[in-house]
């Protein structure tokens, strides 16, 4: 009966968790959906409390209670340009985490294999059902299905977990976010993964716990290396790849307990996070595999040659083109999120908003360094949602736009995508923005983005470079909005 | 350095080299100006307006050539003019050095520095000081506005209760700057607007100001670009077609303006004799050209006549100058945009670069040299045209065989991915224990929801997304929290741990979504 009160609690949590997820189809759904995530996992954790062979409740109670306000605390002191790194260090988290169950799950299963019969009718809660496995005419199978899904659990929770930690470190600028590689490159990966399958083999045949701690470096050194080799610029590939992981690594965990919920959420996550990686590499028009490979494809010919002068222009020339100006696009990137310039930002769209002016954003998958990172800030800097708009909805607006402010933005602005066949990011959809009658590029200097590819949209005849800091800049041309 | 603007001494001319504006910009240079009386009078600028903008008012040219470094003018000195210069000056102004070839000795010979600003190369740096095209951008507007002074009716066609009105049809011979202004004027005066110019490639201008292209059926169409944006001479026999095609529009035409100039060269003879009389009475000429000698055969230079059967030609040289105060304005822009170059550490100095392929190239005379003509520029003005690709226009039926391919492609693929599937479903059906099964059902139908579901969530909310997912990913806890209870010391430990962790992202991953999602206002 208790048994079926706890199935009856994971069914419910699990529709809750699926229409969390179906909530974020839009903004104001949304606002209810995260309630559907909250109430699921409440009744989940509640659940399993109160469920069959649980033990040592109060201890998980004050955990729970002690990490939720640790995670609280947190949540509420991160900027939301910290955003990428919390992302990332949570996922470390469940990888971490991952591991751990994996193990054990490992040293449960082992100590009930060295029990007799009375000991094992004795024992309760998890290790209860390893006996019930142990017991079934097909135990042979069944543990060695139990051993490939621990084995499994712990690799990819291990790699999640090193992944994360670099992640984690790139983002928040405590390690090189140049992409970097041990000499060998990806045959050590290579070698690495080789390793783990022959200790899957040598875990599946013994059981024996050495295997697993090989498998375990194995895989955290896989985790490490395959993300330092990743540049900045790739990182929303990377954190969505990460959460797809975190999401498998829950899955193969619940295989292994035999939890039907924890096999459903995984794959939710697992699927979520491989789809956003989807997302962000089409919008690089790059196969998922080189980005995990790390670095751009090869140059098939030499890039075209960029004529020419950057001309640049003063506070007083941008404030005079957009007081002149009726439609207005401002295309955001990484720079804006650097400088703190969305609250400038806003107090600009705000003016010329009132001013009657067509204020609108456009914003490229791949801006900033987590997908949907640049409507974030926006958000946060209160800029209406309604007026920020995605690459294939506003693309074709640029020609009838009389100014477009890139700010803090490279590749995903660069013409060469679409007039150099042998330019590195060639065929990798661009917003369309030289098109537009006058373009203000916000800009620290002169020189290349991220990926040092030259970018003929500020040698363009219409196009004007506005240097400086963007805050700073942006702020300078409050005053003369008028 | 002091720089100083003159009266202009020509008849008729109202122009003037420096406004209160362009003086205000040349101060952040660190240069200093100053202005002979008066010198702005006919373009619309009061001394006091200088003055105000910091410009220095000096009484006569005198004065002004006596206490400034560089003078810059409009039009290029007489003889007269040019010996009053002092020795070592600098002079900005229009020049035509070739036209002037003994002047430009006299300069030499003085010492004098002569920056012409018609030698201005036509590469893309140097538009900004183009003065030949801000002054051709205004020839070709007032073109328009001197045609519908002399034309007797509307430029557009309307219906009024009164009785119907036909759009005036305008000819544009010369696609260039002057020629596509006047394109833009009278499309939007609503006139029916042919154009046509010598060079195939500046059909795609032509139509996207409105106007409809005259297409001349020739096979050996010439590269008129290869020459810096010039058209250049055309052969004998593709003049012939030319014509041809004009005395077939000539009877239709209302209002013709030709633009047609060739570099160093008089005017190609563009409109005949004959075309002139085939025109309706009241049809009216307007020749750009004038100045060298005119597009047309009647044309005479600086006055309006009218034909016996009624045209007027109009062979005004001084359209520029007519419109004084839209003329300065950009012209004194072309000269202040000139001298930002000539000072490129903004402190008032004047480096003159040699190297430099504007600066080079508009310079006629210095240090005593006659530097006229200059070589080459190092970048070729325009970028050869290269090969346009068409994209196939598909027939109807090539685009709906496309479509049933796509479709049955996707089908295959769909198809195939299902049988691969459901095979190797099949196959781990056979050996594994039925309770795999079971939970391995549930796997794949989960990931099916989870693919169906997340391609609905919308873009933006992608961070929001990750925050949630991460928070539900925590699930992972149901394991710790089963574990827990177990015997074994480091099972509690490790347990313990992951509870504990689990935790921390359970509460911050919700309180993050919701704070973002918080965070997005309609507006």
């Amino acid at each position: 009966m208790e048994f079926g009160f706890t199935t009856a609690a994971y069914v419910v949590a699990a529709v809750l968790f699926i229409l969390s997820l179906g909530g974020l189809s839009g903004q104001e759904s949304a606002k209810r959906a995260v309630w559907y995530g909250i109430v699921g996992m409440a009744l989940a954790v509640a659940a399993t409390l109160y469920g069959p062979g649980q033990g040592l409740w109060w201890l998980s109670v004050v955990l729970i209670a002690a990490g939720g306000v640790l995670g609280w605390i947190v949540a509420q002191r991160v900027q939301m340009t910290e955003m990428p790194q919390l992302v990332a260090a949570m996922h470390s988290l469940v990888g971490l985490a991952a591991v751990f169950i994996g193990y054990n799950t490992h040293v449960e299963l082992a100590s009930v294999q060295g029990m007799d019969e009375a000991a094992r009718a004795a024992v309760t809660g998890f290790a209860q059902t390893l006996v019930h496995k142990l017991e079934d005419p097909m135990a042979g199978a069944l543990i060695s299905i139990l051993r490939v899904e621990t084995f499994l659990g712990v690799f990819i929770g291990a790699v999640t977990f090193t992944g994360s930690v670099i992640a984690f470190g790139k983002l928040a600028g405590k390690v090189d976010g140049k992409a970097k590689k041990l000499p060998g490159g990806h045959v050590l990966n290579a070698a690495a993964a080789i390793i783990s399958v022959v200790l899957l083999v040598v875990y599946l045949q013994s059981g024996s716990t050495l295997a697993l701690i090989g498998m375990t470096a194995a895989a955290l050194f896989i985790g490490y290396h395959l993300i330092m080799g990743i540049g900045g610029a790739d990182m929303p590939v990377v954190v969505s790849m990460l959460n797809s992981y975190s999401g498998w690594a829950a899955a193969a965990i619940g295989f292994s307990l035999s939890n039907d919920l924890l096999i459903v959420v995984g794959a939710l996550v697992g699927s979520s996070g491989a789809i956003l990686s989807y997302i962000m590499c089409k919008a690089m028009n790059r196969s998922f595999i080189s980005v995990i490979l790390g670095g751009f494809g090869g140059t098939t010919g030499p890039a075209m040659e960029v004529t020419g002068e950057q001309i640049a222009i003063d506070a007083e020339g941008v404030a005079a083109a957009l007081n002149d100006a009726d439609s207005i696009i401002i295309i955001p990137g990484y720079g804006m999120a650097v400088a703190q310039a969305q609250q400038s930002v806003s107090e600009l769209t705000r003016k010329l908003r009132a001013k009657g002016k067509n204020v609108r954003f456009a914003i490229h998958p791949v801006a900033g360094r987590l997908p949907g990172h640049m409507n974030v800030l926006l958000a946060e800097a209160k800029v209406p949602y309604d007026i920020v708009l995605e690459m294939d909805e506003i693309n074709e607006d640029f020609p009838e736009t009389d100014v477009a402010i890139v700010i803090g933005s490279n590749d995903i602005v660069n013409p060469a995508a679409q007039e150099d066949p042998n330019s590195p990011i060639a065929g990798m959809p661009v917003l369309e923005c030289w098109k537009a009658k006058q373009v203000f590029v916000s800009k620290r200097g002169q020189g290349t983005g991220y990926s040092g590819i030259e970018n003929p949209l500020f040698y363009k005849e219409n196009t004007r470079m506005f240097y400086g800091d963007a805050k700073k800049s942006l702020d300078s041309l409050l005053p003369m909005i008028e | 350095m002091k720089i100083g603007a003159l009266t202009e001494v020509f008849p008729g001319e109202n122009r003037v080299a420096m406004t209160p504006d362009s003086a205000t910009q040349l101060a952040k240079l660190g240069h200093s100006s100053v202005i002979q009386a008066g010198a702005g009078a006919k373009a619309g600028f009061s001394d006091a307006a200088y003055a105000a903008a910091g410009v220095e008012v000096l009484a006569d040219a005198k004065a002004v050539i006596a206490a400034a470094d560089v003078i810059v003018k409009v039009r290029g000195p007489d003889a007269a003019e040019l010996a009053t210069l002092q020795d070592g000056q600098t002079l900005i102004s229009f020049f035509w050095p070739a036209q002037n070839a003994e002047l430009l000795e006299a300069a030499a010979k003085k010492n004098l520095t002569i920056v012409a600003m018609d030698m201005v190369p036509r590469i893309s740096r140097a538009q900004k000081m183009d003065a030949l095209s801000s002054m051709a951008n205004i020839a070709g507007y007032r073109a328009v506005i001197e045609a519908g002074n002399n034309f007797g009716r509307f430029f557009t066609g309307q219906v009024t209760a009164a009785g119907k009105v036909p759009p005036a049809k305008v000819l544009i011979v010369g696609a260039g700057v002057a020629g596509l202004a006047a394109i833009g004027t009278s499309v939007s005066l609503g006139a029916i607007v042919h154009a046509f110019d010598v060079r195939p490639e500046v059909a795609e201008q032509i139509e996207s100001m409105g106007a409809n292209f005259v297409f001349l059926e020739f096979e050996q169409t010439q590269d008129g670009a290869a020459t810096g944006g010039y058209a250049a001479p055309s052969s004998p026999e593709f003049r012939e077609k030319q014509l041809a095609k004009f005395r077939e529009l000539a009877p239709e035409m209302d209002i013709v303006i030709t633009t047609a100039l060739i570099p160093g060269r008089p005017a190609p003879k563009l409109w005949t004799e004959d075309m002139v009389k085939m025109m309706k009475p009241g049809s009216v000429i307007i020749d750009l050209a004038a100045e060298r000698g005119g597009n047309c055969d009647l044309t005479v230079p600086d006055q309006k006549i009218v034909t016996d059967n009624g045209v007027t030609i109009v062979g005004y040289t001084d359209f520029p100058s007519r419109m004084a105060t839209q003329a300065s304005t950009l012209y004194s822009t072309n000269i202040r945009h000139m001298l930002t170059d000539l000072t490129p550490k903004k402190d008032g100095v004047i480096a003159h670069n040699m190297e430099d392929d504007v600066i080079r190239g508009a310079t006629a005379a210095h240090l005593g040299a006659v530097t006229y003509p200059p070589p080459p520029p190092k970048i070729a003005a325009i970028a050869a045209a290269k090969p346009k690709e068409k994209a196939k226009e598909l027939t109807p039926e090539e685009r709906r065989a496309k479509e049933v391919a796509e479709f049955k492609a996707q089908t295959r693929n769909q198809v195939g991915l299902l049988a691969i599937g459901g095979g190797l479903m099949l196959l781990a059906g056979l050996y594994a224990p039925a309770s795999f099964m079971s939970h391995f059902i549930v796997f794949v139908l989960a990931v099916f929801v989870g693919f169906q579901v997340i391609w609905n969530v919308s873009h933006s909310l992608h961070t929001p997304l990750m925050a949630v997912t991460n928070a539900i990913s925590s699930i992972i806890i149901l394991g710790a929290l089963m574990q827990i209870g177990s015997g074994s010391f480091l099972v509690i430990i490790l347990a313990a741990l992951s509870v504990f962790m689990a935790g921390i992202n359970i509460f911050g991953g919700f309180m993050v979504t919701r704070r973002m999602l918080a965070m997005f206002q309609k507006s």
